[in-house]
């Protein structure tokens, strides 16, 4: 008994070790405190010449640890620090009434009410444009240049185009924001949805010809469900692009909500803080769309009986 | 004379019930011819009066590759009466897929002429006149095993009942009543196989072409599959055209063997194979068997000696 008082600990240190939750989250959780270690060291040294040319314009006496202090701490820092960032955060989502204009989730509902409609729009021209590509050599010959010369021109210099274009034939608000998002997300899933289409095998192929079965058939029973797990790969690339797409689309038209509005704003008055927050609001939706798109895959990865 | 005498053939089959309406007719006969040997000579000549199942004059079919021409068939002719077995057997390349593909409109000869069932092969493809085994099982890996015996049925615009009563018929055929509900990949490959042979069944085609169907699969797994897929054919009186590159399953199968030889793809040689209808795996030990086993390779290595 009291020989192995010594042997429990150590076992029971090695069962921590196997323990499934320690298995599965010890590598993401290392990774994150090591990334906001490096952005504490960051925070600090990029701060520094600024809180240390505040102390010396004021011509007071500092202490090193005054000095670090202050590099986590200042209104309007270089960089801030992580603690900073999610205080804004919390405060700009918790703070107000979701209405309001100074509330996070007002801005992340109007962009992305937008980006789900981009989204949308997108799919269904991508998709649109890959059964064209598939079923006539010449579109695709015609096509394909086309489409991929559309993602040539940055869309930091179309948006405003379209903004005007668009606003000029009465279009405003949310639906132009949503075609510039559109414009951005189509290109994976035409892409993607190309490869998925002409994914079935010879044989597969064959054998609907063996049957004579017509194209819109061989389209519905073999295409569609070969096509898939393309379409979902696809989709998750498209979802944050159309995130981003609708974000840029609210940057050079001054939109007054969203969160491009928010960065754009965060900008203007050099609120590094409230820049950082925005960001981390956009992170936080962009996780969580792929995280839908992620779980309609489970799902229907499982009516269709694929592996596990 | 000795035509009509029906020797040691059971008066009826046991799968008669299996057989359609209206399609015996073509099928007595020619068990009878089959059964007696004196007769095979005038059978094989092609005068006999019965409906010739395929009909092939004079076929010839050239790929243009990279490299120049290449003779995949070269001047073939063919009759095959209703209700034989003829097995197609030679080295790579002697054409005897691209023979079975020609057969099916999969692909189109550059010249002769081929009747399916009295008509061209492609109206016997529309008419969906024959059932296709690929080398592989191709099931669609997103549908259940019935719903993969289903497909065909669905395409050819079968009513909900009668696929369900085809799908569970054809099931019982190939023993695999109970996997209704299971995906391909929780089958083994001989099981998708029958599944694929139960599949080109399920609409009843009065042709079974099938390209090396039993190629990959053990020898075991493969005796039992050719024991059953006789049964089937004494059965159901099909016509069925079989691509081997086995000698003795070749003689075991067939009441006709066609033996091929490659560049340029062309028949050397037509044996008849006159054992009974329900012949078990023990006449592969029968000096008959080996006769004829003897004289496809002899046939063989004459094609391949052609070659070098």
């Amino acid at each position: 008994m009291t020989s192995n008082a010594f042997v429990i600990p150590a076992s029971a240190a090695g069962a921590l070790r196997h323990h499934p939750l320690v298995v599965r989250y010890a590598p993401i959780v290392t990774i994150v405190l090591a990334l906001i270690a490096i952005w504490y060291i960051a925070a600090v040294m990029m701060n520094l010449s600024l809180v240390r040319g505040g102390f010396e314009r004021e011509e007071t006496p500092y202490a090193v640890s005054e000095l670090i202090a202050g590099t986590m701490s200042a209104e309007r820092p270089l960089l801030p620090a992580p603690h900073q960032v999610i205080a804004a955060f919390v405060d700009s989502v918790f703070g107000y009434a979701p209405t309001a204009p100074r509330s996070l989730v007002y801005h992340s509902t109007v962009t992305l009410s937008a980006t789900l409609l981009g989204f949308v729009l997108g799919a269904l021209f991508g998709i649109g444009l890959a059964l064209m590509i598939v079923h006539s050599r010449v579109l695709e010959k015609s096509l394909l240049p086309w489409i991929i010369c559309s993602q040539m021109v940055p869309i930091l210099a179309l948006a405003p185009i379209f903004i005007v274009v668009l606003g000029a034939i009465g279009l405003q608000g949310l639906l132009p924001k949503s075609i510039i998002s559109a414009y951005l997300c189509f290109f994976p899933i035409t892409i993607g949805m190309v490869k998925g289409f002409t994914a079935p095998d010879p044989m597969q192929l064959d054998l609907m010809r063996t049957w004579s079965a017509t194209p819109r058939q061989v389209l519905a029973k073999l295409r569609w469900p070969a096509a898939v797990p393309y379409l979902f790969a696809s989709l998750k690339v498209a979802i944050t692009i159309s995130l981003i797409g609708a974000i840029v689309a609210e940057l050079p038209t001054g939109a007054e909500a969203g969160i491009g509005a928010r960065l754009l704003a965060g900008s203007y008055y050099g609120q590094t803080i409230q820049i950082w927050a925005a960001l981390l609001a956009s992170a936080i939706l962009a996780s969580g769309l792929i995280g839908l798109v992620d779980l309609t895959e489970r799902g229907v990865a499982r009516q269709m009986g694929i592996r596990p | 004379m000795a035509l009509h005498m029906p020797k040691s053939l059971k008066p009826d089959t046991p799968g008669a019930t299996l057989r359609p309406r209206g399609r015996e007719s073509f099928v007595a006969p020619i068990e009878a011819v089959r059964m007696d040997k004196t007769a095979d000579a005038t059978a094989e000549s092609g005068s006999m009066p019965q409906r010739l199942a395929i009909d092939v004059r004079n076929v010839s079919l050239t790929f243009e590759t990279a490299d120049g021409k290449v003779d995949a068939l070269s001047n073939v002719s063919l009759q095959v009466a209703d209700g034989e077995f003829v097995s197609f057997i030679g080295p790579s390349g002697c054409g005897k897929t691209t023979m079975l593909r020609v057969i099916a409109d999969l692909q189109q000869p550059t010249a002769g002429t081929l009747l399916v069932n009295g008509m061209s092969a492609e109206q016997a493809r529309l008419a969906r006149r024959y059932g296709y085994v690929f080398q592989a099982p191709a099931l669609f890996p997103w549908r259940t095993i019935e719903k993969n015996l289903r497909l065909p049925l669905e395409v050819m615009g079968f009513s909900d009942s009668e696929q369900r009563r085809r799908a569970a018929r054809y099931l019982a055929l190939v023993n695999l009543t109970g996997f209704e509900r299971k995906f391909p990949w929780q089958l083994s490959g001989g099981m998708q196989q029958r599944v694929s042979i139960a599949r080109a069944l399920s609409f009843d085609p009065a042709l079974l072409l099938m390209d090396e169907p039993f190629g990959a699969l053990d020898e075991i797994v493969r005796d039992h599959l050719n024991e059953q897929l006789l049964q089937l054919w004494d059965k159901t009186g099909k016509t069925v055209l079989f691509v081997t590159h086995s000698i003795p399953e070749a003689v075991f199968l067939s009441s006709k063997i066609v033996v091929m030889s490659p560049r340029p793809g062309r028949i050397i040689d037509i044996i008849d194979c006159d054992f009974p209808r329900d012949r078990t795996l023990e006449i592969r030990e029968t000096p008959e068997f080996l006769k004829i086993a003897q004289r496809v390779r002899f046939g063989l290595r004459a094609g391949h000696s052609y070659d070098e």
